[in-house]
């Protein structure tokens, strides 16, 4: 099948594209880019007016599979990516079993060759059943295909353990992703540390339990001259560390979620547990500098850190919740809004956030539009208003807080492996 | 003063929510119900047809046996549920017990519960009214209703007087709803406590934070003197019972330090001894029991009003 997506605005960072043109996509592959295409039994896309990228890459999803597929599969969590113009994710490791073992990687491998319907890259755990003690395997667990390591949904708390990863990784300069979260600061907390938190009477998670570990992490980094990527950054300090950092050539990259850009703690007097996240929402102040690092580069991409939950998981007491909410399908709109309309970012820099810069960090040769590539694509307008009506969730999970809302930003048409996916 | 002011929420899930003419019209209905109690048939007909659930997740017996005598002496059906022997143990999320329990008629759910916010995740899921009878260390909305009433009743207005709260306020819904009410109404309030107990954004609820005892106690018109909960993870900090009432516990030395008529409040369990000696808990000053009273009265001041409510639509 052959595809020419006609009169869009093709943004491609890698390329340095940004300009009114025609893309052919033939036989899964970038055929051609250029003015006035003509093909011969193409399907035609009239995309005026909108945005033709390569397909987004988020590093920071939960597909839940296996163990929990109550929440999410690899084909439903896939489907939401399409959705979402996400044409590929890396999935966190904290499924049932944890992702520590080749067999446990090549097992998921199995479902993803069936069930994926987008590029699903596989990141396996830095200790043990993620407990913090025993360092995995890393060069098994990269030879059956993880592209990094993380115990995410946990902090490795041992600065010991930590510096023993960052010791093995020697020359390969693996990707270690951190989840930074001092949970002998954090133990017992529910929401940001705070007035808000004191006056509903809720335990807190002060910033300092964040960037404690973002500066033990940095200090480690440094030393072993090995390579640290902070999850979903969440506090003012943090930012100011990792800025600090990059300036002194440590090897560092770093993600922002959209709800962590876009909401405040103050939600949470609404005792709503779909604002309940691990960092929690922080205040303004933190909004306004993980914005600021966006722009400046200090934050290299967006991720979702979609994390599906089942309505008795969320539709509950606040502080009996679990963390986290979905992100893939409102993520483009979020960071229109919040980036692109707020002049931090140009759209060639969304698209840059979104897709090249995330699939460097995870060093898979996605995120741009060269010819004779793969056609993972993404078409969206980022004028279109729409209802985030829960109806049409894809996610098996419906745990947003943005349900209802309306979004500017609306992805019409994904492609993976130049194939037109719904 | 409120003659003409129309009731119109569906809900006392705290007085965070309430504006000051809310709480004054709450106070004043009070006041009415409070003559039924006087009399020798203490009984009117105002719930008659209604039915009242109390929700307990957590052990209480006055709370709830206050609500339970106010429910009955406004001629409304009551039932009892002890949620703990209930369904949550089985799985049951509150929401859906909330829609079980509507789906039997049932008007008003006066609800006690370990966790914050329960209560409002209840108000917005059924059409029934919700009445927060304490949400972990949120708020206890009733309590702080009738105490701002004993003080309107003692002091003739709450606009201007100085009230200090002395005690564990970091763990008591008690202390957060006494602030909000105080605060709305006019009131000049302090906290007081040792620094442990205190809430680390304490001065954000506009009060004045002390943990000097002497300095909570001088000019106060009155005093609500919370309970100390030792079995509680911070009393390692404390060095003993005997220490605390040393240094924070309201003896009839430190009484006589401060104006004459203060009024001297406690919501009651009191620990005698630890948070107040006898002599204060039994004195003069002291308006314990003339608080447990005016709950009735309040109890069903908040029941009459929000049962009241018309075309009701989960808030």
């Amino acid at each position: 099948m052959k595809y020419l997506i006609k009169n869009s605005t093709v943004i491609d960072p890698k390329n340095n594209i940004n300009e009114v043109l025609d893309v052919l996509i033939s036989n899964g592959k970038i055929k051609q880019i250029g003015k006035n295409l003509k093909a011969l039994g193409a399907k035609t896309i009239n995309a005026k007016g909108m945005i033709t990228a390569p397909g987004f890459v988020d590093m920071h999803v939960h597909f839940r599979q296996p163990g929990f597929e109550y929440k999410e599969t690899i084909l439903s969590g896939s489907l939401s990516a399409i959705k979402g113009g996400v044409t590929s994710v890396a999935v966190m490791p904290n499924t049932n079993p944890v992702m520590d073992t080749s067999e446990r990687v090549e097992n998921l491998q199995k479902i993803i060759k069936k069930d994926g319907k987008i590029n699903v890259f596989v990141l396996g755990c830095i200790t043990r059943e993620q407990k913090g003690e025993n360092i995995t395997d890393f060069s098994k667990l990269k030879s059956v295909g993880c592209v990094g390591f993380t115990d995410d949904g946990h902090c490795v708390n041992s600065a010991k353990v930590m510096e023993k990863a960052f010791e093995k990784s020697g020359k390969r300069n693996l990707l270690f992703i951190s989840h930074a979260e001092d949970t002998s600061l954090s133990a017992g907390g529910v929401m940001n540390e705070g007035f808000i938190a004191d006056k509903l009477g809720l335990k807190g998670v002060s910033n300092e339990s964040e960037y404690k570990i973002v500066e033990r992490d940095i200090k480690l980094a440094k030393k072993h001259k090995a390579r640290i990527h902070i999850a979903h950054v969440s506090t003012k300090e943090s930012c100011e560390l990792i800025r600090k950092a990059k300036k002194q050539g440590v090897k560092i990259t770093a993600e922002a979620t959209p709800h962590h850009f876009t909401l405040t703690e103050k939600e949470c007097e609404s005792f709503n547990a779909n604002f309940k996240m691990a960092p929690p929402l922080r205040k303004q102040k933190d909004v306004d500098a993980i914005k600021k690092a966006i722009k400046d580069g200090t934050i290299n991409c967006i991720a979702t850190d979609h994390a599906p939950h089942a309505v008795h998981e969320k539709d509950i007491e606040f502080s009996n919740a679990m963390n986290g909410i979905i992100g893939l399908e409102t993520a483009l709109p979020l960071a229109i809004e919040n980036l692109v309309d707020t002049k931090h970012l140009n759209m060639m820099g969304l698209v840059c956030v979104m897709s090249y810069s995330p699939a460097q960090i995870l060093g898979v040769d996605k995120g741009h539009l060269t010819e004779g590539s793969e056609a993972d694509v993404v078409v969206f307008d980022p004028q279109e208003k729409w209802i985030y009506n829960k109806e049409d969730i894809v996610s098996k999970s419906k745990n947003s807080p943005f349900i209802g809302k309306e979004l500017k930003g609306k992805v019409k048409y994904t492609f993976v492996a130049g194939k037109l996916a719904s | 003063m409120t003659k003409n002011f129309k009731w119109n929420k569906k809900d006392l899930l705290g007085l965070e929510y309430l504006s000051a003419e809310e709480i004054t019209h709450i106070l004043d209905t009070a006041e009415s119900f409070k003559e039924v109690t006087t009399r020798d048939i203490k009984k009117v007909p105002a719930l008659r047809g209604k039915t009242a659930a109390n929700l307990f997740y957590e052990p209480s017996t006055r709370t709830r046996g206050s609500f339970e005598i106010a429910e009955k002496r406004l001629s409304c059906d009551v039932v009892n549920m002890d949620m703990k022997a209930s369904s949550i143990t089985k799985g049951e999320t509150l929401i859906d017990t909330g829609k079980n329990l509507e789906a039997l008629k049932i008007d008003i759910f006066v609800i006690r519960h370990s966790n914050p916010g329960a209560p409002n995740i209840l108000a917005r899921n059924v059409s029934a009214s919700i009445i927060n009878a304490g949400d972990g260390f949120h708020e206890h909305p009733t309590q702080a209703l009738l105490d701002l009433f004993t003080i309107r009743e003692k002091l003739g207005k709450i606009k201007g007087k100085n009230v200090s709260i002395i005690g564990d306020i970091t763990h008591s819904r008690v202390a957060r709803s006494n602030i909000w009410g105080l605060k709305k109404l006019g009131a000049n309030v302090t906290i007081c406590a040792p620094k442990i107990i205190l809430p680390k954004f304490a001065k954000e609820f506009g009060v004045k934070v002390t943990d000097k005892i002497d300095v909570a106690l001088k000019d106060a018109d009155a005093i609500n003197v919370l309970r100390m909960q030792f079995e509680r993870d911070i009393a390692d900090a404390f060095p003993s019972k005997e220490e605390y009432f040393n240094q924070y516990g309201i003896s009839e030395e430190r009484l006589k330090k401060a104006k004459k008529n203060i009024v001297v409040m406690h919501p009651g369990p009191i620990n005698r001894g630890i948070e107040m000696s006898s002599e204060v808990a039994d004195g003069k000053n002291s308006v314990i029991l003339e608080q447990v009273t005016n709950g009735i009265a309040i109890r069903m001041a908040v029941l009459y009003l929000v049962a009241g409510v018309k075309n009701k639509v989960s808030s």
